[in-house]
């Protein structure tokens, strides 16, 4: 009776232990848990996330080359679906991998949460002249570098040439020339429009508002409790009444990007012009119902001022190192040579569409001279994102940058409601931004 | 001889009467021994599942943790916060205004279809039965992309049936439709449901009462408002209670609806969402816990205010 008893009990503290997965069989397994294939099992492993395309290729190469360290590598989901994740394994204290892949946007967002280490003392130094100043500094806040970059978002205008041709409209070159464009194409009775301005456009309207001279925060890691919030500028104003009058006019369309919709419009023709950036036409690739004889060409991105030119960048991620890893110097190995051969970028440029940050490609005749089949062999890393990269500075992004765009979005939405005027909706915008950051125990500079 | 045992029986009934409730209470003690320890394993996913997260979230509720400052204690701060935030007040505002809408659309399309179920009687009503009832059974989320794609103003079917009128396609992702086009989804998911809840309680009614009814003149129509409507009301009460419930707690038919009208449905568009936003977005644990348990009391609360009002016609008076 009483054994029966104890049996009992033991088999409900076993359900118990099966149901909350405490059981020591459920931890030993989880390390084994990679994509790839392990080439040397005796060697250090580095967990990755990260979501590149063609990824696995890169990371079989990188283990087939390194006898001391091995990547295990997991696609935890693209974009915000991996940073919710990371997120919730930073307040849960474990969970996260050793090495993430993070866009240069997200950042400072993880960093002030002390959940990146500092490359500096991994030796981030070594490998800093691989790569351009603008690069370097948007992995970097202050002294630190939380973060090696990989791939960038040089901006250049993606136009299809046939229904430019067909409505015999030049391929505009400033922003003027460009509201000319729009014009021309509506008067001229085409079926669709010039290009669309998403209201969701996050990083993209952001870089929009750049080009003109918008510089929306000023922050540093050296003094986290400090914080620069200045979008309703001139420059920012002006790009948004821009856009306004285009909207009003109805000359561009504005719909939400990144949308089932959004995808075959881009494609079928209706938007003539797709401002992108050089993973641009990667993403065009992959997309379905696309015009049969589309002639895809691409140009540099419309200016304010044609004599100074601004160069623009939409997102470009990067490898970071956890802090909750447990060994950060071999996932700083990896986070720094993982895109560090010129084989790995070969597969990330032609599998992936990637445009590579790191020099010694990226100042290559290979890539110089890269014919695109897309655009009918155009070489548009010479034509275009080149010299975009080249000019690009670097930008500083807000440690709460979601929320940043979550009321940019709202803010840009309501302005193509017509509840607001473009000023109006920014200088909404900084308010609401100001207020948050106080809320979040930052002091205003 | 008599006597004696006449006066034995009843002091041994009464000396021998506590034996038999002894033996009773040690069999009630052994009994609810094994029935505790058969209820052990719901007890502990109980706990650990649902009180346990419950304090936990509590406990996270009363401290304050921001970027740049850290975490600390701040009691009751983050509910005055709440209840004083703006983007919470107008996702309560809109749930509300769900609700309204909402429950009754549902409550008269399921009463309506279970009435006319009830009176057929041939292979078509079984089958009714079942098509109205079909998507209940599809995922909340899967129904929920699936019209999204109806409601795409390039790829949904709304446009050539407007153009076979001439008309224009309406759009129903803009601002001012996007409530409509929510109330659609859910309606359509959940009338069968509820549907079946009222259609199960007509079938449970004595039949010789619409006899008697008939005998006395009644008319079809008499029939079902005057009898059938009041004698299932203890059900109409508990479909309303779980329709309640479900529209306060409204998440999943606008989040998927977020990803193709993100203009339209922002982040804070119900307070659940809201909740899901400060602490997966925007990292804010501490305050999302207090959103979500300043709901919970909401709906806790919204739940007993309606049942203690409809407590005569549910019975549980």
């Amino acid at each position: 009776m009483k054994s029966k008893l104890l049996a009992a009990i033991g088999l409900v503290a076993v359900t118990a232990a099966a149901l909350t997965g405490c059981s020591p069989a459920a931890e030993s397994a989880k390390k084994a848990d990679c994509t790839n294939t392990i080439v040397n099992k005796d060697a250090t492993q580095v967990s990755v996330w990260a979501w590149y395309p063609a990824f696995e290729d890169v990371v079989d190469l990188f283990n087939k080359n390194h006898d001391d360290v091995q990547i295990c590598w997991t696609n935890a989901g693209q974009g915000n679906d991996e940073y919710t994740k990371f997120s919730t394994a930073i307040e849960a204290g474990s969970g996260a991998p050793d090495v993430i892949m993070l866009e240069s946007e997200v950042l400072s967002s993880f960093s002030i949460r002390n959940a990146l280490v500092d490359l500096t003392e991994f030796g981030a130094d070594d490998v800093k002249a691989d790569y351009t100043e603008g690069a370097w500094k948007d992995v970097s806040s202050g002294e630190a570098v939380y973060a090696i970059p990989v791939d960038g978002g040089p901006m250049g205008m993606l136009y299809r040439k046939d229904i430019l041709d067909q409505y015999k409209i030049p391929v505009p070159t400033t922003w003027d020339e460009f509201a000319a464009a729009a014009q021309a194409l509506k008067d001229a009775g085409a079926p669709g429009v010039l290009a669309d301005f998403p209201t969701n456009g996050r990083a993209y309207n952001q870089a929009l508002y750049a080009q003109a001279g918008s510089v929306p925060f000023a922050y540093d890691n050296a003094k986290p409790t400090e914080i620069g919030i200045d979008v309703n500028d001139a420059g920012s104003k002006k790009v948004l009444s821009y856009w306004d009058d285009l909207v009003k006019k109805n000359l561009v369309a504005t719909d939400d990007a990144f949308t089932a919709d959004y995808n075959t419009k881009l494609v079928d023709g209706s938007y003539a012009i797709y401002v992108a950036a050089a993973w641009g036409p990667g993403y065009l690739g992959g997309l379905s119902d696309a015009d049969s004889d589309a002639v895809w060409q691409a140009a540099p991105v419309p200016q304010w001022d044609a004599a100074n030119p601004v160069q623009i960048n939409w997102g470009g991620s990067t490898f970071a190192v956890t802090s909750q890893s447990k060994n950060q110097e071999a996932a700083a190995t990896v986070a720094k040579e993982v895109f560090g051969t010129e084989e790995a970028w070969k597969i990330g440029i032609e599998k992936a569409a990637l445009f590579p940050l790191w020099k010694p490609i990226l100042d290559s005749d290979y890539f110089r001279d890269l014919e695109y089949p897309f655009f009918g062999g155009q070489q548009i890393n010479k034509d275009v994102f080149l010299a975009a990269a080249s000019g690009y500075t670097g930008f500083t992004f807000s440690p709460f940058q979601n929320y940043a765009y979550d009321q940019l979005t709202e803010q840009q939405y309501a302005m193509v409601q017509g509840e607001k005027s473009s000023d109006q909706a920014l200088d909404d915008l900084q308010a609401s931004l100001e207020k948050y950051a106080t809320d979040q125990g930052f002091v205003l500079q | 001889m008599t006597t004696p045992t006449a006066v034995a029986a009843p002091g041994s009934a009464r000396t021998s009467a506590p034996r038999p409730q002894r033996r009773g209470a040690g069999l009630e003690v052994k009994r609810q021994r094994w029935g505790w320890l058969f209820v052990t394993p719901f007890i502990v996913v109980f706990l650990l599942f649902l009180v346990f997260p419950l304090f936990y979230a509590f406990g996270m509720s009363l401290f304050t943790s921001t970027l740049a400052t850290g975490t600390q204690f701040t009691g009751a701060g983050n509910y005055v916060k709440a209840f004083t935030d703006p983007l919470f007040l107008e996702g309560l505002l809109r749930v509300a205004g769900f609700a309204v809408v909402m429950i009754p659309l549902q409550l008269i399309v399921a009463l309506a279809a279970a009435l006319v179920l009830d009176t057929l009687t041939s292979w078509l009503s079984k089958l009714s039965r079942l098509f109205i009832f079909a998507p209940y059974a599809i995922p909340v989320v899967i129904g929920a992309l699936m019209w999204s794609f109806l409601y795409s103003p390039r790829f949904g079917p709304a446009s050539s049936v407007f153009g076979l009128f001439g008309l224009d396609t309406p759009n129903f992702l803009a601002s001012d439709t996007i409530f409509g086009a929510l109330v659609n989804i859910v309606t359509w998911q959940w009338a069968g449901y509820y549907m079946v809840v009222i259609y199960a309680a007509l079938r449970s009614i004595d039949p010789s009462i619409y006899e008697a009814a008939r005998i006395d003149g009644a008319n079809g129509w008499q029939t079902a408002t005057r009898i059938k409507v009041p004698m299932i009301s203890s059900s109409m009460v508990m479909v309303i209670t779980f329709a309640l419930i479900g529209t306060l707690q409204f998440f999943t038919e606008p989040v998927v609806l977020r990803n193709i009208a993100q203009g339209a449905i922002d982040a804070a568009y119900t307070p659940n969402m809201y909740a899901f936003s400060l602490a997966f977005s925007y990292s804010q644990f501490n305050y999302a816990s207090a959103i979500a348990f300043s709901l919970g009391i909401l709906v806790f609360g919204g739940s007993f205010i309606f049942l203690f009002l409809t407590r005569k016609q549910s019975g549980l008076k």
